[in-house]
């Protein structure tokens, strides 16, 4: 079955794209996470030009998200304050992204600094991940452990502008939330994701948002960055193939129907294992390439025009 | 993989030699003053559509030679190349060194008015049918087609290193291509040129271009347009994503959204 991309202007097999968008909703339902880090990647090694592959990955997350935030609002899981701050960082940071990227695409590094990107920031999450996985299994077999220890005091929470979260019972103030938002906002732009493994850690780890709360704050924030993302991309880049998220769409929102139903079956330690074990799989791939020689030292590339 | 043919008939009957003979080519009257060759194509169509389940295809260009010497034809010594050409553009061919132990893009050569395609059909292989130098003053062919850098005063050998990587990419993704015995003489005045489209020809109008050798000397050209385009659909995505590319975004973003929401309501089991 094959399809033309329009923008892409190349040929692919619809069925390897709907597989592929059905096996990262499946992933994403199972672990909650939007799978725009998946998609991505997955595009580019499918030969999809990197600018395009990000575009129409932002496109992709705003369906799986925003599937995966009306679960929540059903159950009263989603802190809307929250995701409305955490937004405003975020369409800074997205607006300086886009800046970037057209800047680094132009510059012929673009492709380099989204693998560079990947690979950091996959890695790093992953390994912490990982870490903690094996301890909280380990420990588990002792007895039970919180996440969140209580009563601890962060350097966060002494900063001014402190605000209240109802839903999220937190008090604190809107500068780091902000941050995090343009933070994050910036990573969805250059590299395609909506920010949802980012986010997931730093809201628990960072804010101590409590954990039922961020899944849902944070699928419904990406909704907006990756709308934004997608909107600026499509404007400035014109890199967003329509075609090509459909079908990603299509296969995503099916997929992570059932890989929610598989998730009930599975332990919370062993799920952040898993997930931890396939982001760090992911990020020693883009490394590989990176660090090995290329078959071809030569790469053609349209003008860019500042 | 679907084929698609386009036939090309070409009215023989129709072109006198008096219309051949308005344009006299000194290199020809040198060879043989009697003859007045000419050459011509035609196309069937004047644009192709590539639909959604377009995967490449052969186009076939029929064309005629007038006032031939029967001579030299019977002796096939007269060579015609074919050429596609496609939309120029402006090309950044990059280098990638090793850096910190990472492959990063270093050095940069940009060339400007480079075809986006070039697909090649000939009667016999470039090299046995006129000296290297012709091809080169014609700028026909692959390998002797003329790239021009942006910086003419960059160091040669750099041109020319990166001007040899944009051939060999080109032809390694099969947007070059050449094809030895594309073109067959169905008589002494009629050919039948067949030229590969690969599966990513670029849309725009491209420029079918016919050369008429004899005795290893070019006698004359010939061309014809040919725009290729998308069909309906992809044409209008394409468009719509460059022209009004924010509602086209805003569009993108609300497909999105819409298949979100019924995603979760047609397989909702909570």
């Amino acid at each position: 079955m094959n399809i033309y991309l329009p923008i892409a202007e190349m040929s692919v097999n619809g069925l390897v794209v709907l597989i592929m968008g059905a096996a990262v909703g499946f992933l994403s339902g199972l672990f909650g996470v939007g799978g725009g880090f998946l998609i991505t990647p997955l595009l580019i090694f499918y030969n999809i030009p990197p600018a395009i592959a990000v575009a129409t990955g932002a496109n992709q997350v705003i369906a799986s998200s925003m599937s995966g935030a009306l679960a929540h609002f059903k159950r009263r899981t989603l802190d809307f304050k929250l995701g409305f701050v955490l937004l405003l960082g975020g369409i800074a940071g997205s607006s300086l992204g886009i800046v970037v990227f057209a800047w680094l695409r132009a510059l012929g590094q673009l492709d380099l600094f989204i693998s560079l990107l990947y690979v950091v920031f996959l890695g790093a999450v992953g390994g912490l991940m990982l870490v903690e996985s094996v301890n909280t299994l380990r420990k588990s077999r002792g007895g039970a452990v919180s996440l969140k220890r209580a009563g601890q005091h962060h350097w966060i929470h002494k900063l001014p502008l402190k605000m209240r979260f109802r839903t999220s019972k937190l008090f604190v103030s809107v500068i780091p939330v902000l941050a995090l938002g343009a933070g994050i906002g910036f990573l969805a732009a250059i590299m395609g994701v909506g920010g949802g493994f980012i986010m997931v850690p730093a809201l628990i780890y960072l804010l101590k948002v409590p954990t039922n709360v961020v899944v849902g704050t944070s699928l419904f924030q990406i909704i907006f960055t990756a709308a934004f993302t997608t909107i600026v991309h499509a404007a400035t880049n014109q890199t967003v193939d329509v075609v090509l998220a459909f079908l990603l769409m299509i296969g995503g929102v099916a997929g992570a129907q059932y890989g929610a139903k598989a998730g009930q079956k599975l332990r919370g330690e062993q799920l952040r294992l898993l997930l931890a074990l396939m982001v760090v799989s992911v990020a020693l791939r883009l490394a590989f390439d990176l660090f090995v020689q290329p078959d071809n030292l030569y790469s053609l590339g349209p003008l860019g025009e500042f | 993989m679907k084929r698609m043919f386009l036939p090309v008939m070409i009215l023989l009957a129709l072109v006198g030699p008096a219309l051949a003979q308005s344009e006299p080519q000194p290199e020809a009257e040198q060879a043989a003053p009697q003859y007045n060759e000419s050459i011509q194509i035609g196309l069937s169509t004047d644009r192709i559509t590539i639909t959604t389940d377009f995967s490449g295809t052969d186009l076939t260009i029929f064309g005629a030679l007038n006032d031939v010497d029967p001579q030299i034809a019977r002796q096939n010594r007269y060579d015609v190349v074919v050429v596609l050409e496609g939309p120029a553009r402006p090309v950044v061919v990059r280098r990638k060194d090793r850096v910190l132990g990472m492959w990063i893009n270093t050095q940069s050569e940009t060339f400007v008015n480079v075809p986006i395609s070039y697909s090649v059909s000939t009667t016999r292989a470039l090299q046995d049918m006129a000296q290297p130098s012709t091809y080169g003053r014609l700028s026909l062919g692959s390998a002797y087609m003329y790239l021009q850098p942006k910086d003419r005063d960059d160091d040669p050998q750099t041109i020319e290193e990166f001007t040899a990587a944009l051939r060999e990419r080109k032809q390694m993704t099969g947007l070059y291509s050449e094809l030895i015995g594309g073109v067959q003489f169905l008589s002494p005045n009629l050919f039948r040129a067949t030229l590969e489209l690969a599966p990513n020809v670029p849309i725009g109008t491209h420029r079918a271009r016919a050369f008429l050798f004899k005795n290893g000397l070019f006698i004359r050209e010939t061309s014809a347009q040919l725009a290729i385009q998308k069909s309906g659909v992809e044409q209008s995505i394409f468009q719509a994503a460059h022209e009004y590319s924010l509602f086209y975004g805003i569009f993108a973003v609300a497909l999105a959204i819409i298949t979100g929401w019924l995603g979760r309501m047609i397989f909702n089991r909570d």
